[in-house]
């Protein structure tokens, strides 16, 4: 860490670590309520179960991003921050708005929270990931504002990196394609259409751009490797990632009400779709092996490395796996779409967050790194969540098949009801919570991982002086 | 990667190739706009199937259900729940609806439940309504049976 200023970062990671845990333990509820239908009902419905877990993955990654900008926009501008006084304001804006939400989706029924954050009047709830009452979504918006501004005013003031600018392209992106949100229109197809300008624009839009800017950032400072090779990279991969992902948001268009030249559109450009995930594997790895210093932080190339590798097993193959018009035809809303958005998530978001925290954590305690043994648990921690993620998805997609081929292939009469289908699955379901379980312990073990770095702290290498 | 490819060609094909395409899909989207009140017959959208609209977010039906195979997967497809359960008769169907959503939540044990929403009979009515208009939107004949 080369700037004070860097420091705002840390509650901004210590929140989305909170946040993370109970995504998690929302997860295992989720995973129990689907072999086990009455678990916590009417104490907590599936739904409501769902909401938190979704929209607190979601937060936290907000979280993480924003941490992540705020340690990495003033070593890349090489200035302090604008307004680190406006950092810990939004920071605390932000938080208190995420945990008044989560109390309002457990502490009284869905329509009650419609009812009393005045939905009727603006009516933006009750649609997949955009579950937040109104107001909190205008809170999200104030506080996604305050923080381009602070950033943007940093990046004025100094150098501007490819790194920060596609960053920052990102973020005004992210804030952007969120205001569609605030769009809910009468007509269902109308509403379904532009409610994906927010998702699939985002995750296989502008939060490439953002996954690419970090990823870079990362592998600057630990490879040595000259910026003019990674700038070169980074243009490229988020070419491919908005040539191929703008128009492939069609794949999304197939069976909703939309014409039917989205079903060619859709399948031609999304086929592409894995392409920037794939250099991005490519990008990792050939800057490592033409690294010009070994870092010490070997946790964090550890965690960029998987996270390239994952991304593109999640995003690029599962994606690939569903994305033709003909194959989504059977497989459109099933089990396979689940195993395609956890390992997708994980692998992409969730890892790249979890890169830059253990990059930064350790600076921000005025170490180079965590000590040896406090990185080994990391890395062990790496491959216990990864396993576990991995077995997850495969789980869900042998699920998926068996969804398929009883319940969609099948002519009208000998095709199984979806709860006869589902009963038939549970065995598979109650592998998938086991998994999930395993994935529950990579956190103990990761969290475990930062107490043995505090205790170890003296046998980590130590920081030049902050400016 | 070579040296002859530059750094500078990587930028210009990021900038131009997204505003290219970004400009086309915006040009689609003028298009899509245009053809969807005849596929969804926006002509049947009266007040009624609106309200449904909003009860079924209001309630977060979605966070349980899909809808046109998008939301959660823990229960039924109910984007054809009309031509599954009403056979394609609109009394037959609301009948069935209204006896459904007042027997919620059925109590078996082990069995997934759905809550008890405690909505008057217009809220089923119109309910009922969104989901029969729901129905005969032209999705490129999804789902592939019946079941969803
Ligand atoms: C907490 C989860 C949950 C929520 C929220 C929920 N449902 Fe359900 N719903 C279910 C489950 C589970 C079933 C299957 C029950 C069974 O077969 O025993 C079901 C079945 C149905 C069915 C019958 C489907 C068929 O094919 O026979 C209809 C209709 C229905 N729900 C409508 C609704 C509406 C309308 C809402 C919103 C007001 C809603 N549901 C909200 C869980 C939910
Ligand atoms: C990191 C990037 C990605 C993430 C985080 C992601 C996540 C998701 C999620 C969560 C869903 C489910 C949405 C819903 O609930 O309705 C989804 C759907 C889908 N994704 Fe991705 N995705 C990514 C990249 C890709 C790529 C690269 C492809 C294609 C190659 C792809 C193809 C699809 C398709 C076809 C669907 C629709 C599934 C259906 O019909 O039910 N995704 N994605
Ligand atoms: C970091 C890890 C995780 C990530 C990134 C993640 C992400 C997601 C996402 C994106 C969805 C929405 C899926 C969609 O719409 O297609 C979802 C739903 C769900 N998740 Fe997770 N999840 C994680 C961990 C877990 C764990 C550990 C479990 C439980 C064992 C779990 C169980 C579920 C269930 C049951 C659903 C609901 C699927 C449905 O709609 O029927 N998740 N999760
Ligand atoms: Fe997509």
């Amino acid at each position: 860490m080369k700037y004070q200023s860097q420091a705002v970062a840390k509650p901004y990671f210590v929140f989305a670590l909170i946040l993370f845990i109970a995504q998690i333990v929302f997860g295992l509820v989720l995973g129990m309520q689907y072999v086990v239908g009455d678990f916590l009902f009417p104490e907590i419905p599936f739904n409501v179960a769902r909401m938190v877990h979704t929209n607190t993955l979601i937060v936290w990654l907000l979280f993480g991003f924003m941490g992540a900008t705020y340690y990495l926009v003033p070593e890349e501008t090489q200035c302090e921050l604008y307004s680190p006084k406006l950092a810990w304001i939004l920071f605390w804006v932000f938080a208190v708005a995420a945990v008044l939400t989560v109390i309002g989706y457990l502490a009284v029924p869905y329509a009650v929270l419609a009812k009393i954050t005045g939905n009727e009047y603006f009516p933006t709830m009750g649609r997949e990931f955009l579950e937040q009452p109104t107001i909190t979504k205008i809170g999200i918006v104030i506080v996604c504002l305050g923080f381009l501004y602070n950033v943007g005013m940093t990046i004025l003031r100094g150098r501007k990196t490819v790194v920060n600018m596609v960053l920052i392209t990102g973020l005004i992106g992210l804030a952007v394609f969120f205001l569609f949100a605030f769009y809910n229109p009468v007509s269902l197809t109308l509403d379904k259409y532009f409610w994906w300008w927010v998702v699939h624009l985002w995750v296989e839009g502008v939060w490439e751009l953002i996954l690419g800017a970090i990823l870079a950032f990362i592998l600057i400072k630990t490879t040595g490797v000259d910026r003019e090779v990674v700038e070169k990279w980074l243009y490229l991969i988020i070419a491919m990632a908005l040539i191929s992902g703008i128009l492939g948001t069609g794949h999304h268009y197939f069976f909703i009400g939309a014409p039917e030249y989205w079903l060619w559109i859709g399948s031609v450009f999304s086929a592409i779709e894995p392409l920037p995930f794939f250099m991005m594997m490519l990008f990792a790895y050939s800057m490592i092996k033409q690294r010009r210093r070994d870092h010490p932080n070997k946790a964090a190339v550890a965690w960029a490395l998987g996270c390239t590798i994952m991304a593109f097993l999640g995003a690029g193959v599962w994606g690939f796996l569903h994305t033709l018009a003909p194959v989504n035809y059977y497989t459109h809303g099933s089990q396979i779409t689940a195993a395609h958005g956890h390992l997708a998530f994980f692998g992409a978001y969730v890892m790249i967050v979890l890169a830059i925290i253990s990059y930064a954590w350790p600076q921000m305690k005025g170490r180079l790194c965590n000590s040896p043994q406090a990185q080994r648990v990391e890395i062990l921690s790496i491959w216990v969540m990864c396993l576990s993620m991995l077995a997850i998805t495969l789980l869900l997609t042998a699920a998926g098949v068996v969804q398929v081929m009883l319940q969609r292939m099948p002519a009208d009469g000998v095709a199984l009801s979806y709860m006869i289908t589902q009963d038939a699955i549970s065995s598979i379901y109650w592998a998938r919570l086991i998994s999930g379980v395993f994935f529950g312990l990579g956190i103990a073990l990761y969290l475990y991982s930062f107490v043995i770095a505090q205790r170890t702290h003296h046998l980590a290498p130590a920081l030049e002086q902050p400016r | 990667m070579s040296d002859r490819f530059t750094k500078g060609m990587a930028r210009n094909i990021y900038y131009g190739g997204s505003v290219f395409f970004f400009l086309l899909f915006v040009g689609l989207t003028v298009d899509t706009v245009t053809a969807i009140p005849e596929r969804e017959n926006r002509d049947q959208l009266t007040e009624s199937v609106a309200n449904g609209k909003a009860i079924w977010e209001n309630n977060n039906c979605v966070g349980c259900h899909s809808l046109l195979g998008e939301g959660a997967y823990f229960a039924p497809e109910l984007g054809n729940v009309f031509p599954r359960r009403g056979m394609g008769n609109e009394e037959i169907f609301k009948a069935y609806f209204t006896s459904w959503m007042n027997a919620m939540p059925t109590n078996v044990p082990g069995r997934r439940q759905m809550p008890q929403f405690h909505l008057t009979e217009e809220e089923l009515e119109n309910l009922a309504d969104f989901l029969i208009w729901t129905s005969r939107i032209d999705t490129n004949d999804w789902p592939p049976n019946i079941e969803g």
